[in-house]
């Protein structure tokens, strides 16, 4: 399902990832743990075919990359620090817009919206919503398409448990789907992993216990 | 492809209508340089060549306001990412890009004509109106053919409203000039336009090379 080997990205002469090796099956959870600047989420761009890797081998859904990028639009669901919302346009706008791109019918934004229930607040401006809600509008947005990749990056931040354990089933671990998240929260990150990659300086190693996390921090 | 350029339209428009932060900007600072024109040359009306150099001039200029927010929202909150990750052909953007543009300038010639027609021509533009039209068609089709493509060209550099101007107001001359051309006659005093099947073919050759040029390169300005 994905299979990185020695993948590396620079921007410029700065080097954001180096020899980062790391393979997830089908189903599984790899949570990717490390301070900020690790190169975190240039490693979910580079997995969403967004970034190019400049050196090693890169496999994603089959899709060899750089090159076949192309092959993954449409099979992956991004939540990132932005929520990918136009602020002018309601929920429900903003939906039906990323449906109209994704070619999903039109009765799946009604779904999606009362799933992550945002359905009441559905024809209000993105603008006058709260972060969370926000939030909850990006995760929809994510699993419109219902597509067998996700990649998370700090999905749970600015929802409350409540909000939480909706979207728990969408895109949480009972979502059955893969998954790869980077999260700050280091024992809910573990709680939820098959697999854990620790990256400090944009370099990657696996970590399996909350010693060799406080080491990754240090 | 036509789909999802409509789909990106539709967001574009209602997007605009909402903040209203191109079309009115456009059109109040065409008026403005109507009146600063009037007290600049401190003339009550013009005609011919300077009628001509005056309206054309102010369009291209108000036009690069439009030109330098196209991609803005896309740009600042993630519209590029979210296109990226789906499954169309990104030449859908460019298209929507463009449509937005050509109606921007329609909206701003629907106002500003008249205004120049107000404060400054003589003679007035009643009779020029059915030449005019496929004039401002084609230059209106160049300018956003261009203009959407060189807008994704700098929208993520850092100096971005002076790249726009730099790259963009050289590759308009030949509009320009062609515009100016077939324009000159129609707001001048006995003249025929003899030339204009020329000047209009000149403009028409122009959009279809710029077209053909944009959809070319426009996929390899979006990708890393």
């Amino acid at each position: 399902m994905i299979a990185l080997e020695a993948v590396e990205r620079r921007f410029g002469e700065r080097v954001a990832l180096t020899g980062v090796s790391v393979r997830v099956e089908e189903g599984q959870t790899l949570v990717v743990l490390g301070p900020n600047g690790a190169g975190k989420t240039t490693l979910l761009r580079v997995l969403a075919g967004l970034l190019r890797p400049h050196a090693g081998e890169a496999r994603v859904l089959g899709a060899s990359l750089p090159g076949e990028a192309w092959k993954l639009r449409g099979k992956v669901g991004l939540v990132a620090h932005e929520p990918l919302l136009y602020r002018e346009l309601t929920p429900r706008e903003n939906l039906r817009f990323h449906a109209r791109l994704h070619a999903v019918a039109e009765s799946r934004v009604d779904a999606v919206l009362d799933a992550v229930g945002m359905a009441d607040r559905a024809d209000d401006p993105l603008a006058e919503l709260s972060r969370g809600m926000v939030q909850r509008v990006a995760a929809a947005r994510a699993v419109l398409h219902d597509p067998p990749l996700l990649l998370l990056d700090e999905p749970w931040a600015g929802l409350d448990p409540a909000a939480v354990e909706l979207l728990e089933p969408l895109i949480g671990r009972a979502s059955a789907k893969t998954r790869v998240v980077v999260t700050h929260d280091v024992a809910g990150g573990l709680g939820e992993s098959d697999l854990a990659l620790g990256l400090k300086a944009g370099t990657a190693a696996p970590v399996a216990d909350e010693a060799a996390i406080r080491e990754l921090y240090r | 492809m036509i789909g999802t350029a409509i789909a990106i339209l539709r967001k574009d428009l209602t997007i605009e209508l909402r903040t209203r932060e191109s079309v009115p900007a456009m059109v109040l600072f065409s008026v403005t340089v109507f009146v600063l024109f009037h007290f600049g040359l401190d003339r009550d009306t013009l005609e011919g060549d300077l009628a001509t150099g005056v309206i054309w001039v102010t369009l291209l200029l108000a036009a690069l306001l439009g030109i330098n927010r196209l991609y803005v929202a896309e740009r600042d909150q993630g519209g590029f990412t979210g296109m990226r990750l789906a499954p169309i052909d990104t030449t859908a953007l460019w298209i929507a890009k463009a449509a937005a543009l050509f109606l921007y300038l329609l909206a701003l010639e629907l106002v500003a004509l008249p205004a120049f027609d107000l404060l400054l021509l003589e003679p007035g533009l009643d009779g020029a109106l059915p030449e005019l039209l496929p004039i401002l068609l084609l230059a209106n089709l160049g300018l956003a053919a261009v203009g959407a493509l060189i807008a994704a060209l700098a929208i993520e550099t850092r100096a971005r409203d002076l790249i726009v101007p730099l790259l963009l107001l050289p590759l308009l001359v030949p509009v320009i000039i062609a515009s100016a051309q077939a324009t000159e006659p129609l707001l001048s005093a006995g003249q025929s336009p003899d030339d204009l099947a020329k000047w209009l073919g000149f403009l028409a050759l122009y959009d279809v090379v710029f077209v053909l040029v944009s959809v070319a390169v426009f996929d390899f300005l979006l990708d890393d």
